[in-house]
């Protein structure tokens, strides 16, 4: 099969230990590789357990979207969910913010358990707004408000009360300075964000989600409607991210997932098809369907 | 080939025959109103001076003026737009962002949008059991205030609604996805966004309301009337009162009704000079509420 991986991406590949761990059937077929190479490889230390998703289920009114779906995401790491149009990737990424809640008949079944602390965040106890403030989301189409820039970060400090405005503007600062876009626009915060080029107001939705230190951040197709420079930058971005953030992210690109991410879940027909280390789902998937999806096949 | 000519031919003559049918309908209507403006500003304009907007009524034709009449109708706006405006953008906004969507609301829908449509006259007879018989508060300003206000709140409902639900999904996401409630993302985006389109139906509605007559005369409007209510603002503490509220009043269309009534022939020349100022207020209205939403789109784009 072949190996669409660019030969300069980062190999980041981690031992399996601590909390987090790799589905054992998927870690099986890596047996042709040495086992060894692993640990050593880029000397990270092995990564705790984010979240774990248990039994997921979802409906939209009678339609079963997820059927089943376990998952574990590993902190300060990417997590991409790849497959074809429909295999409900972006309707599993909305059920770790609780979007779903904010439309009438949709219904979760299962877990999603965020560590440490340990809270279902889909429970039926749990407030959706509690969820949101703590899991952060950049959507597909770059989507400011019209406000200023200055406004556009600052929004969700402002939603938490914060209106000392020292404190904003430090945290406006930093935010954009995170999402590489200070440099670009420290001149004209109080410039309407509509000014902005199109891949500018994506990098200024990231900045906003950052402003708030959300311990995740979910991507829905990040780069979908942007050029190839403006692509790379956000993908750049997302490398650096990973430093202090959990990430998720869904992606059409698959060339993206194998760029972007450590580890690659496959999703087909509302099913997680496989799950594991993004270079030995993208050199040796265990499932057929897998190597259908990614050696272009169909989707 | 020859008869693919022809078929294109025939296609085009009827093409032709709508254009010139089209042209006539729309010279038909805007000949008649531009006839109708030509005449009202041939008879009134001549009358038209300082003294016409500084007077009172009076027997005499030349003495009289619209004074009390411009000045009850702004008074009358002022209220209808204190009462209907936090009502519409309320009731909409709950309509559109909060209340369920089920049976009950689709009647809700439905008796809104057959509001906006009942004749004017019935909301006169409706506040006269109501404002004057039931709750006393007689022939004033603040009757007649209501009375319209009430008229143009199903039109101000809509516009609300219109204009909230204009609002894209991806913003209130945006919204939501920052650990916002829905009342964060209302006030401090839906409503701002969308207010440019909610002030235009508030004057479109207000312009309407503003050459009623029916109504106003149901709950009784005086024809005649030779002073002012108190003034709003006053040179001493409290400095503001609301005296005004509970004066009795009159309107421009209804000291035009009463001017057309006359038999003399110089009253009629006032009627049509107060046709003409009535005109202008609307014509002026109109022209703010086309300004906002010009404002307002400039500085939002989707």
């Amino acid at each position: 099969m072949e190996n669409i991986l660019t030969p300069d991406m980062p190999r980041t590949a981690r031992p399996v230990a601590s909390n987090f761990q790799v589905p054992r059937g998927t870690t099986e077929q890596t047996s042709g590789a040495p086992a060894a190479e692993a640990p050593a490889a880029h000397g990270a230390e092995a990564p705790k357990l984010k979240a774990r998703v248990t039994g997921l289920n979802f409906y939209y009114g009678e339609t079963h979207a997820l059927k089943n779906v376990n998952l574990s995401i590993a902190e300060k790491r990417v997590t991409a969910l790849i497959g074809p149009s429909g295999c409900g990737k972006t309707t599993y990424l909305r059920c770790f913010n609780r979007m779903h809640d904010l439309y009438p008949n949709n219904r979760y079944e299962g877990e999603i358990v965020l560590y440490p602390d340990e809270i279902n965040i889909i429970g039926p106890k749990v407030d959706p707004i509690e969820v949101r403030m703590r899991i952060g989301m950049v959507f597909q189409k770059a989507n400011p408000f019209p406000k200023t820039i200055y406004e556009n970060v600052a929004y969700g400090l402002r939603v938490r009360g914060v209106r000392k405005r020292s404190v904003l503007d430090e945290k406006v600062e930093q935010a954009l300075r995170e999402a590489a876009l200070w440099d670009e626009v420290k001149d004209r915060l109080q410039d309407l964000a509509f000014n902005l080029s199109g891949g500018q107001q994506q990098r200024l939705c990231i900045a906003r989600a950052l402003a708030t230190d959300p311990e995740i951040l979910l991507f829905d197709e990040p780069t979908s409607a942007l050029d190839p420079i403006a692509t790379a930058r956000i993908e750049e971005l997302i490398a650096e991210l990973r430093e202090r953030v959990t990430i998720i992210i869904v992606t059409h690109n698959m060339q993206q997932a194998a760029r972007v991410s450590d580890y690659t879940a496959f999703m087909y027909l509302g099913e997680l098809i496989e799950f594991g280390d993004t270079d030995i789902i993208f050199t040796n998937p265990s499932k057929k369907q897998t190597e259908d999806y990614i050696t272009g096949r169909y989707g | 080939m020859h008869s693919v000519q022809k078929i294109i031919a025939r296609n085009k003559l009827a093409d032709g025959i709508f254009v010139v049918l089209g042209l006539l309908a729309l010279s038909i209507g805007i000949g008649t109103l531009l006839a109708l403006i030509v005449d009202l500003a041939l008879h009134g304009a001549p009358r038209l001076s300082w003294q016409f907007f500084t007077s009172f009524p009076s027997r005499f034709a030349d003495k009289a003026g619209i004074l009390s009449a411009w000045v009850g109708t702004c008074m009358v706006m002022l209220v209808t737009a204190a009462c209907a405006v936090p009502l519409g953008i309320a009731a909409g906004t709950y309509l559109e962002e909060y209340a369920p969507k089920h049976w009950v609301t689709d009647i809700i829908e439905i008796n809104i949008a057959n509001l906006a449509g009942v004749p004017s006259i019935v909301y006169g007879l409706m506040a006269l059991g109501l404002f004057i018989y039931q709750f006393n508060l007689g022939q004033t300003v603040l009757t007649a205030g209501l009375t319209l206000g009430l008229l143009i709140l199903p039109m101000v409902i809509i516009a609300t609604r219109e204009s909230v639900r204009s609002i894209p999904r991806n913003i209130r996401e945006a919204v939501y996805a920052l650990g916002g409630t829905q009342w964060q993302s209302i006030r401090d985006h839906v409503l701002p966004y969308s207010m440019g389109g909610i002030l235009t139906g508030v004057i479109i509605a207000m312009s309407r309301a503003i050459g009623e007559s029916a109504p106003v005369i149901t709950i009784g409007a005086l024809t005649f009337i030779a002073f002012l209510p108190p003034a709003p603002l006053q040179a001493v503490p409290p400095f503001v009162s609301f005296e005004w509220i509970t004066s009795p009043y009159t309107v421009m269309p209804i000291q035009m009704f009463n001017w057309v009534s006359r038999p003399q022939e110089a009253f009629q020349a006032n009627a049509a000079a107060a046709g003409l100022v009535l005109l202008l207020m609307t014509l002026l209205m109109n022209g703010i509420a086309i300004y906002l939403r010009y404002r307002f789109r400039k500085r939002i784009k989707w």
